[in-house]
């Protein structure tokens, strides 16, 4: 389980994350949804050591993370699909994920399981990353941090910008991970990628997690959408 | 397959080129050749890990001072100096490397540098030493390596040939490595890299002292096989020319650095007995080459023609 408590942090004197926890539990999907500026990239930043913290914690099964080097934060188990998929454009689709099965020292049999996932990136492993599609991009940038075999991963907007068929792929990736016990934290603007996801909802305000609904509690009409998100 | 097949072919073209050139030229083909393990030395850092340095030089003085003093102060022989002067190229890329890697972009530049200007001002300072500005002319004898007499000009071809035949070797190999797909990772996005689990300071370590080893070799090489070791070496100028190599060869290619290192020979010796103000000539042959093939002959190449061209 991923436990953010109480945690504040921001960009040198820029306070952006003031007091704010949630958690994220296996086989969940926990959608953090908030207005522009709220803080959500800076939440996942933070998590991934990317930002610093100065109150409050960050554990991952009870070991905090808030006291690593970024780049061991991965190594405890934590995937991050940052906004813009970020690539290594010039590598094949192969390439691209031995990278990221290098450092957890894992081998053909996770990347198997990727794969099985991702059938089109199988037809496409000696392709250069940069001249994929963006929906293809997207499923490179999840399927790399899935190589790390992550307890939990982070997807920061992987929707965004998307066709509807790339969408519906990726929903059903999310929902296949999410029944292997993955802990999932999705920050989503859509509100009916949002439905078609999410165990909860964390709504971010001002820096902190004003509200946390459970999916069933929500419809696409929730007064939460319009009061947080704006929509 | 087709990649093995053109650097064989390079290779017998070299072979070839030594038996028709007049002996000027052949003896140019030797020091190109050197200066190629150079330029492929920084290309390591540069073109594939986005590592700009300004102080190679002193990975090279590193190597040609390691090699050049031994073999002429404590009399070793010159393939053992030439080991040691290889380490000393590793050793001091391990040193500047601890502290300029934990700067980036510009102030790495300016960091490297300094340390570079450290270097050359230290030979200098200890001339009883170093020899200084004038530098240290090794004898015929300093000059016998496993039986060659480096001061023959086919003897040194054949050495020159054999090392950076090594360099070549060992360049291909560690591009298609894992650890090149690292190199390639951390050059195209060091935050992706570290968010992967990558710790960007050892590897870039890492590739800093790979870097050197190459430098190392070259400059051990070029003071064994041209018989002279001199601060000049340790300047500015040979920091930026390694960069001018791989830039114009083609940053990232396998044999960029060979090309570059060719063509820029040849400009500045051509430049060079025109005026007095040959740079000038380097400069705008420069200034075209960033304006219509940013990427160098051999990148330009591979990205229009031949993109399987390492």
């Amino acid at each position: 389980m991923l436990k953010v408590e109480g945690v504040s942090g921001g960009y040198g004197g820029a306070l952006v994350l003031r007091d704010l926890s949630f958690q994220a539990l296996p086989g969940e999907v926990t959608c953090i949804m908030g207005r522009n500026g709220v803080g959500k990239t800076t939440l996942l930043r933070a998590i991934m050591g990317q930002v610093r913290v100065t109150k409050g914690a960050i554990a991952l099964d009870r070991r905090d993370l808030s006291s690593l080097p970024a780049h061991q934060v991965p190594l405890q188990g934590v995937g991050y699909v940052p906004q813009g998929r970020r690539l290594f454009g010039p590598l094949t689709v192969a390439e691209n994920l031995e990278i990221g099965l290098m450092t957890r020292a894992k081998g053909q049999a996770t990347l198997d399981r990727v794969l099985q996932l991702f059938p089109r990136l199988q037809e496409r492993m000696d392709q250069t990353a940069s001249t994929l599609s963006g929906g293809e991009q997207q499923m490179l940038a999840i399927a790399r941090a899935l190589c790390l075999e992550p307890k939990v991963l982070l997807l920061d907007e992987p929707t965004e910008g998307l066709q509807p068929s790339m969408i519906a792929a990726i929903r059903e990736v999310v929902v296949g991970l999410k029944a292997s016990g993955v802990a999932i934290v999705l920050v989503e603007q859509r509100v009916e990628a949002v439905l078609g996801m999410a165990d909860r909802v964390a709504f971010m305000d001002h820096g902190h997690v004003a509200e946390t609904v459970p999916r069933d509690g929500l419809t696409a009409v929730s007064s939460q959408f319009k009061h947080y998100v704006g929509v | 397959m087709k990649s093995v097949a053109l650097h064989l072919g390079v290779l017998v073209l070299l072979v070839v080129a030594q038996f028709l050139l007049p002996s000027y030229h052949a003896n140019n083909l030797s020091r190109i050749l050197v200066l190629a393990v150079f330029a492929m030395g920084y290309n390591i850092a540069f073109g594939y890990s986005g590592l700009l340095s300004l102080g190679h030089a002193l990975l090279f003085a590193a190597g040609m001072y390691g090699a050049g003093m031994l073999v002429h102060h404590a009399g070793t022989a010159a393939l053992l100096a030439l080991l040691i002067g290889t380490l000393a190229g590793g050793i001091m890329a391990t040193l500047v490397g601890l502290l300029a890697l934990r700067t980036a972009g510009v102030s790495f530049m300016i960091v490297t540098l300094m340390f570079a200007q450290v270097g050359f001002l230290t030979i200098l300072y200890f001339n009883g030493v170093t020899g200084g500005d004038e530098g240290i002319a090794l004898t015929a004898p300093e000059r016998q390596f496993i039986g060659l007499d480096l001061t023959q000009d086919a003897p040194r071809f054949w050495v020159a040939l054999v090392l950076f035949v090594i360099a070549l070797a060992a360049n291909l190999a560690l591009v298609r490595s894992r650890f090149g797909r690292v190199m390639l990772a951390m050059r195209e996005n060091e935050e992706r890299s570290r968010m992967l689990g990558f710790n960007p300071y050892v590897v870039k370590l890492q590739i800093l002292v790979i870097s050197g080893l190459f430098s190392g070799a070259a400059g051990a090489a070029y003071a064994l096989l041209f018989g002279y070791i001199g601060g000049s070496f340790a300047s500015v100028q040979y920091s930026i020319l390694p960069m001018l190599y791989v830039l114009l060869g083609g940053a990232a290619t396998v044999l960029g650095p060979l090309l570059g290192a060719g063509l820029m020979f040849y400009l500045i010796d051509f430049a060079s007995g025109l005026t007095s103000a040959y740079l000038m000539v380097v400069g705008a042959a420069l200034v075209a080459l960033v304006l219509f093939a940013p990427k160098g002959i051999l990148g330009t190449i591979r990205e229009r023609w031949l993109p399987w061209l390492p």
